[in-house]
Parts: structure tokens; C-alpha cells; sequence
């Protein structure tokens, strides 16, 4: 069943579609900054990307950085929301179910397909962005090849190691988003309304973050950590809140997923 | 094949399948006929395991349900309202996915399967158009296909000819009665009555989520146990059979008599003319409004009347040959008022 998820998933437009959008957004930024040489001011948002005119090597963490907020979670939470509702109201539910594939099977199969459409995205945004990065925006000859956040240089080795740490701290804080999204599809026959459900769940999360007032709840929350993997470019590497975020997202992801195996392997089928 | 006791559906306050002793025999054509909503489609997803009973049990092939769903389900082929697919890929690839979804047969034999499945219902020369460009009566044959991939034993259908031409239906019928001499049993729902009649040996009658009627097909067209004469002597013939005519309308008799070839005999015997003469038979269509046209009310059938009572289910199959040729009893009372029992809320 896996296997099956895995070609529906590679033979479906939209997961293409998806992945060339995601790609699509910090190429447009890049070449706007090769074209106009204005780049933010050092230390403002959108983050790396006043560094990028310097090396077009750290153009992946920035490209990580205009995906992370928005653009990826709502490729997530599509997907996820999709992977029961989808089946449910296209009427494959019950095929597939009377096939017979277990019911913790099929959840198992989806989370997987979504796992690899996660990865997969995360990848390719960092690959592409890296190929153009290098392109458009040759590094200077004898110069460090990047200057970590800390001020201290960086041989191009240590970036792309990092690079990589940071694209897979990156992909593992989709989880919660995902786990949310599959829950919801379980719930629902609108893959829509389980999408929209997680969009809502991570806007509630990121609106909460930014308040004071919530101070106690903060820390809890699924999003709060998003941005730790910046500190995967400091030197030394500063690991206390990327290990929170890890941990947040395992819980998010365990709660969930038990949610939806308990809703799923005792639901009524009556799409 | 299948089994159900007192098996009961409820969502909420609606109760969907009440009681209902469902008994399917192996080789039986088994034809669920009932209105629209009468919970046809929710006994087959109980029986497919989509849904769980609120109380009841279900036996599919001889193993509990949905416990040994495992076991069962590859046996089992099944189209519930309406075929499904992914409508941006082929029949073939359709085809394959949902093979492959799940346990038993090999990878090897696939596309042959998936070919001789395909030819089966009429779709052998399909294209690798996607799904979604199919008509509604392509589609219902790629789910029947579908339904007939692994060579099941059990096929459940749920209004297997809708959207079919009369050709279409035509063929899917021989299709089915194919399918049921070579051993497979077929247990299909329809608010057809016309298609159950022509189909089925066997016919189960829905009615607000209860079964009211399970029996025999030919036991339910069975003789009433009156004889239908024509004859231009009618004023004799009435004063012959003093009594015994029910009815004589321009030259047509009801009489009460036990055989045809006997009253003829009689009749000719006296020097009638007689040009038509047979047994009186109940319509499938008039068996089925006598019980469900009774109203919205509860409609209870007569503990005397065999056919009708969902409690004398027969266990043991009742040969079609027992069809009593003298009924003692009119399987189907000839009176639609007198079996039914409206009883008042």
C-alpha cells in the first residue's frame, strides 16, 4: 500500500505543480536582487538575504526562509488534508478499504506519501535555490565562502553541512502541520475544510506566538521554534532551541496521529 | 454466505437497519429490493465492514465480521453506490492500483487479470484516455470490473446497472448469471423490481431499515390457488362451478380450484368451450407494494403468512421444486389487505 501511495503521489499533477511553486518563490526573489542589487538592509527580514548578494551560496537558507512561514505549511496542510478526505469524497475510500487494506495501513501509507512529498519539497527548494544562488550571484574569488550569523567564516563544506541540517530541521517542523492536516481529513469528507482546519490551527499558533500576553502558553506552541534553524548558522552551533522545536514537533506529531488512528480505525464509512 | 442476526444499524436517532436476519445461500442470486432510503446500501456496507453494527451479528463466507475482515474481503467483490476511480488516470492504470493496494495475487499476474476482467464487462479495447472522460455506463462496467479483478466468490452489488442502456443492463445481467453458474454467489440491491424478477432466485424486501419479506423468487410468483378461465359460456360455466367463481367479467372467470388441468378437464368434460385457462400468479411488483405500500406506519407481517415473516427466515434451502403445485396456503395471500398488519403507533 505504501508503494501505491507513493506512485499516486508521483502520478498526481498537483504534487508537481506544488513542488515548482514552492521553488518558484525564492527564484523570483533572487533574480529581482541579481537584477536590482538592493538587497535588506543586514539583519532584517526576510533572513540571509542581504548576505546572499555576497555569496549565492547561503541563497538555500534564504530561499528556506521566505518558504518556511507561509508558502510550505500551506503545501503541507493541503496535502495532508487531502490524503483521507480526497479518497473519501472521490469515493475510492470505500475500494480501497474493501480491498481489503487495513484502516491503520492506509493511514500509515498516507502519513509515509506525505513524509516523502515533505522531504521532497524542503529538498527541492534548497537544490534549486543553491543551483541558482551559485549562478546569479558568483562568490567573490579568495574570499571566505560565507560568514556565519556569528561573524566568524565558514568553508563552503561547513555551509552545505549546514545547509542540510537546516533543510531537515526545516522538513521536521512540517510535521505538526501535517499530523494537524491528517487528523482533520480523518474527521471530514472536505478535503478543503482539513486543509483550511490546519491553515487555521498554524495561524492561530504563529498569531499566539508573537504575544506577550500568552507568554505562558508560548512555548507550547507548534510554530515557536519555526525559525531555530538559524542557529544552525552560528558558530558554534547553538542547539538548546533546535532541540526544543524537535521536541514539540515529536509531540504534536504523536498526539495527532494517535487522534487520527483512533477516529479512523472506528469510523462509520458512508462516503 | 452471508448471515446476519438481529443485526441493527443506528446513526443518532435514525435507525437505519432494524433486525434485520439476512440469509444469503451459496449459489443464490440474491436479489434486496426496497424504496430509496429504506437502508439497503447501509446493510451492505455493514456487511463490507465500512460501517459498524450497533448491535447484531454478521457471518460473511463463515467468518464473523468485521473481525476477520482480512480473511473474508479478498473473497468478496463489491460495488457500493457507484463505481469510483481516479479520474486523472486509465482504466488499466485504475485497475492497477487498486490491485496492488492489497494482499493476494501476484504482481505477475496482474495485467492479465486485469485484462480478462476488462473483457469480461466490455471494456476490452479501452484506451489510456483517463477515467474522467468516461460515459456513466463505462464507468459503472470498469466498477464491476474492478469488482471482478481477484475472481471472487461473493459478489455484492449495490444497483449494479444504473446509468446502463437496456443493452447494457442486458448484458450485465448474462454477465452476472455467467458468473453465478460458474459458482459464484451474487448478492445485489436494486429499486428496480423488473431487473431483480428477471435476475434473481432468491429476493429480500427492505422496508425502514427492516427486512419484511426473504424468500424464494418462484415461491413468491407461486400460484394463489385460483384459476384464471376464459371461456364464451360463461353463464354456464358460473352455474357449473356454483360457488367456487370469484369473478366473471366479459367471458373471464376467477375460479377457487386447486388445478388448471383438472377444471379444464371438468369444463370440456360438460361440453364448455374453453379458450385460455392457467393459474392465477402474483407479480413480484404486487407482492412488494402488498407489504411496503402500507404507509409510513410500522408494517408488521402476519405471523401465518411464511413469505412475509422475517422471522421464519429458513435456514435450510427450500428446493424451488417444493413449489406446491396445489397450495394449501397461498404462499401470498390473496387479499393485499389481510396479510399486512397495520398496527397503530
Amino acid at each position: 500500500m505504501i508503494a501505491v501511495e507513493l506512485v499516486k503521489l508521483v502520478r498526481r499533477p498537483r504534487t508537481w505543480v506544488s513542488i515548482v511553486l514552492l521553488c518558484a518563490l525564492p527564484a523570483m526573489v533572487a533574480i529581482f536582487l541579481a537584477v536590482t542589487k538592493i538587497g535588506p538592509a543586514p539583519g532584517k527580514e526576510p533572513a540571509f538575504l542581504s548576505a546572499v548578494l555576497a555569496n549565492g551560496s547561503l541563497l538555500p537558507a534564504a530561499a528556506l526562509a521566505l518558504v518556511l512561514p507561509l508558502f510550505l505549511p500551506v503545501a503541507v496542510a493541503v496535502m495532508a488534508g487531502d490524503s483521507i478526505a480526497g479518497e473519501a469524497s472521490s469515493g475510492m475510500l470505500r475500494y480501497l478499504l474493501m480491498r481489503p487494506v487495513g484502516r491503520t495501513r492506509l493511514l500509515l501509507a498516507k502519513l509515509v506519501a506525505l513524509l516523502v512529498f515533505m522531504v521532497a519539497a524542503v529538498v527541492a527548494v534548497a537544490v534549486s535555490s543553491y543551483i541558482l544562488g551559485r549562478a546569479l550571484f558568483p562568490a567573490q574569488p579568495g574570499a571566505a565562502a560565507a560568514v556565519s550569523v556569528s561573524g566568524s567564516p565558514l568553508t563552503t563544506t561547513q555551509l552545505v553541512l549546514r545547509i542540510c541540517a537546516a533543510v531537515g530541521y526545516v522538513a521536521v517542523s512540517m510535521l505538526a502541520v501535517g499530523a494537524i492536516g491528517l487528523f482533520l481529513s480523518t474527521l471530514t469528507d472536505s478535503s478543503l475544510g482539513a486543509a483550511l482546519g490546519a491553515l487555521a490551527a498554524l495561524v492561530a499558533s504563529e498569531v499566539l506566538v508573537t504575544l506577550d500576553a500568552a507568554g505562558a502558553v508560548r512555548t507550547y506552541l507548534p510554530t515557536r521554534y519555526w525559525f531555530a534553524w538559524l542557529d544552525f548558522f552560528r558558530d558554534p552551533i547553538l542547539w538548546r532551541d533546535i532541540d526544543r522545536g524537535l521536541a514539540i514537533q515529536a509531540v504534536y506529531t504523536a498526539v495527532f496521529l494517535a487522534l487520527a488512528w483512533a477516529n479512523f480505525a472506528t469510523k462509520d464509512i458512508t462516503s | 454466505m452471508i448471515v446476519t442476526t438481529a443485526l441493527t444499524k443506528r446513526y443518532g436517532r435514525v435507525l437505519a437497519v432494524d433486525g434485520v436476519e439476512l440469509a444469503v445461500r451459496e449459489g443464490d442470486r440474491y436479489g434486496l429490493i426496497g424504496p430509496n432510503g429504506a437502508g439497503k446500501t447501509t446493510l451492505l456496507r455493514l456487511i463490507l465492514g465500512l460501517v459498524y453494527a450497533t448491535s447484531g451479528e454478521i457471518t460473511v463466507l463463515g467468518q464473523p465480521v468485521p473481525a476477520r475482515l482480512r480473511t473474508v474481503l479478498p473473497q468478496v467483490g463489491a460495488l457500493v453506490e457507484g463505481p469510483s476511480s481516479y479520474g486523472h488516470l486509465s482504466a488499466r492504470a485504475n485497475l492497477s492500483l487498486l490491485d496492488a493496494a492489497g494482499p493476494g495475487g501476484a504482481r505477475r499476474t496482474r495485467p492479465a487479470r486485469i485484462a480478462t476482467a476488462l473483457e469480461r464487462v466490455g471494456l476490452a479495447r479501452i484506451d489510456e484516455r483517463p477515467v474522467k472522460a468516461y460515459s456513466l455506463g463505462m464507468r459503472q462496467r470498469l466498477g464491476l470490473a474492478a469488482a471482478l479483478l481477484r475472481a471472487p466468490r461473493l459478489l455484492v452489488l449495490d444497483e449494479p446497472t444504473n446509468g446502463l442502456d437496456p443493452q447494457g443492463i442486458r448484458e450485465i445481467r448474462d454477465i452476472l448469471r455467467e458468473l453465478n453458474e460458474s459458482g459464484t454467489t451474487v448478492f445485489l440491491s436494486s429499486h428496480l423490481l423488473a431487473e431483480v424478477e428477471q435476475l434473481c432466485t432468491r429476493v429480500g424486501v427492505m422496508e425502514q431499515g427492516r427486512l419484511v419479506i426473504q424468500e424464494e423468487l418462484a415461491v413468491l410468483q407461486a400460484a394463489t390457488g385460483r384459476v384464471i378461465v376464459h371461456t364464451p359460456d360463461a353463464a354456464r360455466a358460473v352455474a357449473l362451478l356454483d360457488g367456487r367463481v370469484e369473478s366473471s367479467v366479459d367471458g373471464r372467470l376467477l375460479v377457487r380450484h386447486p388445478d388448471p388441468a383438472e377444471l379444464n378437464a371438468l369444463l370440456v368434460g360438460e361440453g364448455l368451450r374453453v379458450t385460455e385457462i392457467g393459474p392465477e400468479r402474483r407479480s413480484l411488483e404486487e407482492t412488494v407494494l402488498a407489504v411496503t405500500s402500507a404507509g409510513s406506519d410500522r408494517v408488521d407481517s402476519a405471523p401465518t403468512a411464511p413469505a412475509a415473516s422475517p422471522a421464519a427466515v429458513p435456514p435450510e434451502p427450500a428446493e424451488p421444486a417444493a413449489v406446491p403445485a396445489v397450495p394449501a396456503e397461498p404462499a401470498v395471500p390473496a387479499e393485499p389487505a389481510a396479510p399486512a398488519v397495520v398496527e397503530d403507533p
